[in-house]
């Protein structure tokens, strides 16, 4: 069942009352719906209570301090945790209705609809052209004209006119901040549907850092966007959706307040959440 | 149970579930690569079995405690005696007498090296012991009877033998110096500098530093490395087939000719040994208690591996 | 000379002391004894070296290579063991590489980390440390006699493959391990299967360790007599193997077999035979350092 709730932990009482959806307060469907997620690395318990939903075309930032299982949580939305040994998933991630975390779904098919950008920008050791190619051949995607799809998304990613005359050049010999649009670009080729972004400016310089960001208003016109981020700043500048996570006292990570942006920045209805926007801790 | 079903159709539909194709590849792919890496194992039991197998026949026809406790060994004569007590205090001798020179050296090579030596002077001086790792034991052997034994030993000792073990043993000893001195120089450069720090800020000299402090905190993975070099000298074959002889005599006197048990399989291969005689099961014997006590030594030496890495990881 | 108040408004002297002196020295002197360990064993290497230079130089010549062996020095030659040398060690390379770089993934790449995983580990580990005479054994009991594969270059090569499998698998599960993690997330990150990860971005990443690692062990390999001769490499053949059925012999063995004889001319011959086996072996290692520094220009990360 899609829960329609704008999420919050203990509003049992709000929950009897018409609770908005999220097409009501955001205006798109959800396209994701974290429902009760947890996840344990071997018996530790990293994350908990985690259940809110992912409107479409709109940008959902996951903000909260260190260590409190944001990328943890955004991990686990294109089943990257798979790759560590330890992790255990409980809970549900709903995609399009379905549980990713399904016997029967492929987590590969995931990874294809829910593309990655990381902290630290990692192309791949290969030329620029087959940085953005390589995601197309192996995914068996036919496009008659390789250089084009290229080319289209490099320039989606405001890198095309810096590296048009050198696309045979190594992805590694450009700057961070170009390092990071192409892995935006190589995110983008293979036409997925919602992208996830790991605190993606957190490595760069503030004017790479305005760059991405400009870039992620451009983007969730044809994407949803999830980014995880430490600068509060950034989520009050760029996202539609805040989700504010924090530490319990077992020192397990929470889900505390998910809302619209606004609100969430002027009139929290968490105490934890006005404490941390405020500077009190974190 | 219809709501799993209701679950996989609609993943279906979204094309979630993935190619069969492709799934079924990727698993013969993980197949084959898990029979490579299982072939290990079909080694070692290959080992076991044959070693096992023959030796047990071995022992047959001659008696196990004669074997092991009889001090004669005339294995190629008629009617011969097989106490293998000469073949293995030759090549515990060897081990020993080879360690009187890797040891010391070594470890000081290693001090040198991690203590003391610049990082440009290193690099020079680590390839050359590199170099003396990767040479040939038969090279070795070759210098032991055409060098060591001429030039050094009869020198000093003029009534040493045209055979004896003093030289093998001080070749073996410099083929595994550089095995000494490279895995104590890792385990002393693993010490956090926070320990020698401490040791130099109460006023302590280089030298104390290094043989008080960082030797006995890398103490565990120097062990280790020594244990390996001696269990490296004690299965040794070339070296000894060629300048220690092939008396097999309980003998202690390092000036003489003696017998190893790896020389002994040497000696024998190089004849004409039967299958299935009794000489030729000999060899599998002989093969087996090697094998278990260069395997002992190795376990040995992972515990006390082991046990380095507990303290600095 | 300072003087401070020290413990008990004692004055404590800098600069005065004959402990501090006597340790001092003892440092200085030991440094001394520490660095002529270091330099002992480029010593034994250097006098190695002239040994075997000194006693074989003039025995060197085109007929060392092209001839094959024979009771007169004059007339002997290493043409049968190079070529024995050359059948054995590429039917070992062929066999092993392959089989030694899959476990090598298997063990980095696809193994989950259970108690199974964790034998085979130990394993190798200890197959690594197993003296070669006992391969020579497993390969007489096992390939020569039950298997009857005979005295013959396929029995030879069986036995030095098991013998380099778990050097080239240490040394390839090392450059595996070397490649950073965030090249294996960023090809996941583009729906990529781990097979797909494995072959397009680790294995290329690793490769120059992996050949490197292999060109060390087949190097290792090639100076190994005595598997061989308990696998019955004839001590003395003189004609070249035409086939991997055929009886043959190797470079160490030729030189072990002139170093055994009494002569001093085939001493001599023997040295020679190092100089060409040591040749070889340099050849080989430096190739694998070229390898080395080539590759880890090209693949910066």
């Amino acid at each position: 069942m899609v829960a329609s709730q704008v999420g919050t932990i203990g509003s049992a009482v709000e929950s009897n009352k018409s609770t908005p959806t999220t097409e009501s307060v955001y205006g798109t469907k959800a396209v994701i719906t974290l429902d009760d997620l947890s996840v344990h690395y071997g018996s530790f318990l990293a994350v908990t209570d985690v259940t809110f939903n992912v409107p479409k075309n709109r940008i959902t930032a996951l903000i909260g301090p260190s260590g409190c299982g944001k990328s943890t949580v955004l991990r686990c939305v294109n089943r990257m945790n798979d790759l560590v040994a330890t992790a255990r998933v409980g809970g549900k991630i709903l995609y399009h209705g379905v549980d990713i975390n399904d016997r029967a779904v492929d987590p590969v098919e995931v990874r294809r609809r829910i593309g990655m950008v990381f902290q630290k920008p990692n192309p791949f050791p290969k030329s620029i052209y087959e940085n953005v190619a390589w995601g197309v051949r192996i995914n068996g995607i036919k496009t008659a004209d390789m250089d084009n799809l290229v080319e289209q998304c490099l320039r989606q990613a405001a890198l095309w006119d810096e590296v048009k005359d050198k696309l045979k050049q190594s992805g590694l010999a450009l700057s961070g901040g170009q390092q990071q649009r192409l892995c935006i670009a190589r995110a983008m080729a293979i036409n997925p549907d919602v992208i996830l972004m790991d605190e993606p400016a957190s490595a760069l310089d503030p004017i790479s850092t305005l760059k991405i960001e400009d870039l992620m208003r451009e983007l969730v016109k044809d994407y949803t966007i999830m980014i995880v981020t430490h600068n509060m700043q950034q989520a009050a500048r760029v996202s539609d959706q805040t989700v504010f996570f924090s530490l319990n006292e077992r020192r397990q990570g929470v889900l505390v307040e998910a809302s619209p942006t606004r609100e969430l920045f002027t009139n929290p209805r968490d105490q934890r959440t006005e404490d941390y926007i405020t500077g009190r801790f974190g | 149970m219809s709501d799993e079903s209701d679950a996989e159709a609609t993943a279906r539909a979204l094309g979630l579930t993935g190619s069969a194709a492709r799934k079924t590849s990727e698993q013969v792919i993980g197949w084959i690569l898990f029979l490579c890496g299982s072939l290990s194992i079909l080694t070692t039991i290959g080992i076991i079995v044959v070693l096992i197998e023959q030796a047990f026949e071995f022992f047959l026809e001659a008696s196990p405690i004669d074997f092991l406790f009889g001090t004669t060994w005339t294995a190629l004569f008629k009617d011969g005696e097989f106490g293998v007590l000469p073949l293995v205090t030759a090549t515990l001798l060897v081990g020993v007498l080879s360690m009187c020179v890797a040891i010391p050296l070594g470890l000081m090579a290693a001090i040198y090296l991690s203590e003391y030596a610049s990082p440009r002077v290193r690099a020079v001086l680590k390839p050359f012991l590199e170099l003396l790792a990767g040479i040939p034991t038969i090279v070795y052997g070759y210098f032991a009877l055409t060098f060591i034994n001429p030039e050094v030993v009869r020198r000093i000792f003029p009534d040493a033998q045209v055979y004896n073990v003093l030289s093998a043993s001080i070749a073996v000893g410099i083929m595994v110096l550089p095995m000494v001195a490279s895995l104590s120089e890792d385990s002393l450069r693993a010490v956090p500098s926070a320990l020698r720090e401490a040791a130099y800020g109460l006023g302590a000299t280089k030298f104390e530093v290094a043989t008080q402090v960082v030797v006995p905190a890398a103490l565990s993975g120097v062990i280790a490395s020594f244990i390996l070099a001696i269990s490296r000298a004690v299965g040794e074959t070339m070296i000894v087939a060629l300048a220690a002889g092939s008396r097999a005599q309980m003998n202690f006197n390092p000036l003489e000719g003696a017998q190893t048990m790896t020389a002994y399989v040497v000696q024998v291969v190089s004849g004409d040994v039967v299958a299935g005689s009794t000489v030729y099961k000999s060899l599998f014997a002989v093969g087996l208690l090697l094998f278990l006590m260069t395997l002992l030594m190795n376990i040995i030496s992972q515990w006390f591996v082991a046990r380095f890495r507990e303290e600095y990881q | 000379m300072i003087s401070v108040p020290g413990v008990n408004d004692e004055p404590v002297v800098f600069g005065e002391s004959s402990q501090v002196d006597r340790r001092n020295r003892t440092a200085t002197v030991f440094r001394y004894i520490f660095f002529a360990s270091t330099i002992f064993g480029i010593l034994a290497l250097g006098t190695l070296l002239w040994t075997v230079i000194d006693k074989g130089w003039d025995w060197l010549s085109w007929g060392l290579i092209t001839n094959a062996p024979s009771r007169k020095p004059e007339l002997a030659g290493l043409n049968s063991a190079l070529f024995g040398t050359i059948w054995v060690i590429s039917l070992t390379i062929l066999m092993a590489f392959p089989v030694g770089v899959g476990a090598a993934i298997y063990l980095e790449e696809y193994a989950p980390k259970n108690r199974w995983t964790k034998l085979l580990q130990v394993n190798i580990s200890n197959l690594a440390g197993v003296p070669s005479v006992v391969y020579g054994l497993l390969g007489l009991g096992i390939f020569v006699e039950i298997m009857q594969i005979g005295r013959v270059v396929l029995a030879g090569a069986l036995t030095m493959a098991l013998l380099s499998l778990p050097v080239i698998i240490i040394a390839g599960q090392e450059s595996l391990r070397a490649v950073p993690l965030s090249l294996r997330q960023a090809a996941y990150a583009v729906g990529a299967t781990r097979w797909q990860v494995v072959r397009h971005h680790v294995l290329p990443a690793a490769f120059p360790g992996i050949l490197t690692g292999t060109i060390l062990a087949i190097s290792r390999a090639i100076g190994e007599t005595a598997p061989l001769l308990v696998v019955g490499a004839a001590s003395y053949i003189a004609t070249r193997p035409t086939g991997f059925m055929d009886s043959y012999t190797a470079l160490p063995i030729q030189i072990y077999n002139w170093t055994a004889r009494p002569q001093a001319e085939f001493k001599e011959l023997a040295a020679a035979g190092i100089i060409v086996l040591l040749v070889l072996l340099l050849t080989m290692n430096s190739v694998a350092i070229i390898v080395r520094q080539r590759f880890t220009n090209k693949a910066r990360w």
